[in-house]
């Protein structure tokens, strides 16, 4: 980041007690008081949420985009993972 | 929230082949493209282009509308007004966000629109006379945005596509809004009646402008429709916005300043006549009613706002010091 | 209409024309921000403003029994008549004077809120259950920024204590009492301004501590606006503001 630079933050909500806290956006802000802040006015005008994440954007580790196939490829095979893997005759019922 | 076709971006690019190949067998197969994404650097460099100027659009946009706040004729009206144009200044927002995940900062997109590099929708240059241009305003530039944004709902941009789903969702009161102050003044006095068809006459080939130029004369629009940024071309979008907005003007007893306009029963659509693309372009590069204006405000908020910037950083700083400062003596 | 009723009637044209005017003078830098995100939050604090406003601007046209509306009151009276304090018609000035102003009235306006809540008018006590949850967060989002502008920079420091030195004059006649005043405290409908200045200075202290701010020097204080004595600035935001309505007078819209 350049100096002079205001921070991004980015800006997870939860819509309701029950629900996860869902990405939502961004907001720049120079401190974490202020990043809640900015993402309270920015992101629940219209009642979208009940709870407010802001986490610096800079601490988001990410996977790399090459490394897709050896990561997420091989769970493709693995069917037996799956409930539909297995007959079960109808007349057992719902199992 | 308002988008236009996009003017003057370079999409040409020197990968290889077989990477520009791999990468429309992507597009081709309706993937959405992610931040971190292999890409073309035109790809790249156009949508942050276009998003860019479609946030610059959406911030100069808060400047002709915000001239009427204060002056609103009832409370009602005036809350409506602030909401929306606050909505404005969101979607700036989000859109400046998803132009980021794609390497350039909110500061840096900032000083290319106040260098004038960065272009924005001409149509702000435009003044706003009388309280009748803040309907004129909801109902045909909204509208005109509207017809641009819906498809760009599915680009192949994900942070792009994401955002304007959210805009879109917001912005479905906004063309209503301006509907509805033309109603009302359509409906109101004869002096009501005559802002009301004034505010249409200075702002309808405005609007169609918006569209950006003829399919024929848009350099830019084969290669992002290819790369599904766009949907649909600017010919097209303009005559969806002349065909819905003409009965909408009958309803209100209001009339559309172009004697050349007529129902096409063969094509389906509304003829419409010749569009002053002199006008576009001599406002588009700088000779519009407002472009100083616009711009000069733009700069003086970011000028003033320089020390706010700067104390908010500097305390950030003081905070982390101090934070840390408690934890080693409390070891 | 009885005694009671018209002091009821100006105690909240009082608080309606704060409201008003308030937000009208916020709502001048929609667009104009420092910082984007705070062109955001400054019309979601005008908004919260102006709908304070006409909830108390419809009661008082219902309590005066007269047919106005919200907008008859809000639009249509003369300077003379309108009744907020002199602190909120004060221009602007820079972002640090607006949110120390901004800070101040809703350090004032909590503490009014917190005991109108259990007012023996029942309108009066819904309108302050909804604003008091408002304005905490005013009073956080401005005394955040005060903390930060305060104990920012040498400049941002010079720029706040100016601002509090420039709005000293303005403080004390939110505390100002007379009889309207004290007779709707008598009758439990709202509390006495003077009862509020412990609370106010709890919070503007708290924040002034960490904002390495000074209280302010003693100033002159002013005084007049309760009474429809305005400074020279209110008359240009009459003008806009009633632009419409005096110019098409009776319309629609």
């Amino acid at each position: 980041m350049a100096k002079n630079e205001i921070p991004l933050w980015e800006v997870f909500i939860r819509p309701r007690n029950g629900l996860s806290h869902k990405h939502c956006g961004s907001v720049h802000a120079a401190d974490e008081v202020m990043a809640l802040n900015a993402a309270r006015d920015v992101y629940t005008r219209r009642g979208e949420g009940v709870s407010i994440w802001v986490v610096p954007s800079a601490a988001i580790v990410a996977s790399d985009p090459e490394h897709k196939d050896e990561n997420f490829e091989p769970a493709l095979s693995k069917v037996y993972r799956h409930p539909t893997f297995y007959k079960i005759p109808d007349d057992v019922g719902h199992m | 929230m308002y988008s236009q076709g996009l003017i003057g971006a370079k999409t040409e690019t020197t990968e290889d082949e077989a990477f520009l190949a791999a990468f429309q067998r992507r597009i081709d197969a309706e993937e959405k493209i992610e931040p971190n994404d292999p890409m073309p650097e035109g790809y790249r460099r156009t949508l942050i282009r276009q998003i860019g100027q479609h946030a610059h659009s959406e911030i100069v946009g808060m400047l002709p509308e915000g001239n009427w706040i204060t002056r609103a004729p009832s409370l009602r009206r005036k809350a409506a007004l602030l909401a929306k144009v606050q909505d404005e200044g969101g979607h700036g927002l989000y859109l400046y966000s998803a132009a980021e995940t794609l390497g350039v900062s909110r500061e840096q997109m900032t000083e290319e629109l106040l260098a004038g590099k960065a272009k924005y929708s001409s149509i702000f240059n435009y003044p706003t006379l009388t309280w009748a241009d803040i309907g004129a305003i909801g109902w045909l530039v909204d509208g005109a945005a509207i017809m641009n944004q819906i498809p760009l709902c599915r680009c192949s941009y994900g942070p792009y596509a994401r955002a304007m789903i959210r805009v879109c969702k917001e912005e479905s009161f906004h063309q209503r809004q301006g509907y509805e102050i033309m109603m009302t003044l359509a409906n109101g006095t004869p002096e009501q009646k005559e802002l009301a068809q004034d505010a249409l006459n200075r702002w309808w080939w405005p609007s169609l402008m918006m569209f950006g130029p003829h399919d024929s004369d848009s350099q830019h629009g084969d290669q992002s429709m290819r790369w599904k940024i766009k949907r649909f071309t600017n010919d097209e979008l303009r005559q969806q916005f002349v065909d819905s907005t003409v009965p909408q003007a009958e309803f209100i007893g209001l009339t559309l300043p172009d004697p050349e306009l007529k129902w096409n029963e063969e094509r389906g659509h509304y003829d419409f006549g010749p569009i002053d693309w002199d006008e576009f372009w001599r406002v588009v590069k700088g000779g519009g009613p407002m472009n100083k204006e616009r711009l000069e405000a733009r700069q003086k908020a970011w000028d003033e706002g320089a020390w706010v910037r700067e104390a908010a950083l500097a305390h950030a700083e003081k905070r982390k010091a101090r934070r840390e400062a408690a934890k080693m003596a409390a070891e | 209409m009885s005694v009671a009723r018209e002091h009821l009637v100006t105690l909240l044209l009082r608080l309606a024309d704060d409201h008003l005017i308030l937000g009208h003078r916020l709502s001048e830098w929609c667009g104009h921000a420092p910082m984007l995100e705070e062109d955001l939050a400054m019309p979601n604090i005008a908004l919260d403003l102006i709908g304070q406003a006409r909830a108390l601007f419809q009661y008082a046209g219902e309590v005066e029994g007269r047919g106005r509306s919200e907008d008859d009151l809000a639009y249509l009276r003369r300077e003379r008549k309108y009744l907020n304090c002199l602190m909120v018609e004060r221009p602007n000035g820079d972002f640090a004077h607006t949110m120390l102003r901004q800070f101040y009235f809703a350090a004032f306006m909590h503490a009014f809120w917190e005991k109108a809540a259990a007012s023996s008018d029942e309108t009066v006590a819904g309108i302050a259950a909804k604003a008091v949850k408002e304005v905490a967060y005013h009073i956080r989002h401005c005394g955040e920024w005060v903390i930060r502008l305060g104990d920012g920079t040498e400049e941002s420091a010079a720029r706040m204590q100016a601002a509090v030195e420039a709005l000293a004059p303005y403080v004390d006649e939110l505390f100002e009492t007379d009889a309207v005043s004290e007779a709707v405290a008598q009758e439990g409908v709202a509390p006495s301004p003077a009862s509020l200045r412990g609370a106010f200075e709890a919070t503007v202290s708290r924040v002034f501590a960490e904002a390495m701010l000074e209280m302010p020097a003693a100033a002159w204080p002013q005084t007049g606006g309760r009474q429809g004595r305005h400074g020279e600035a209110m008359g240009y935001l009459l003008a806009d503001l009633q632009h419409m309505q005096r110019t098409y007078p009776g319309a629609v819209w």
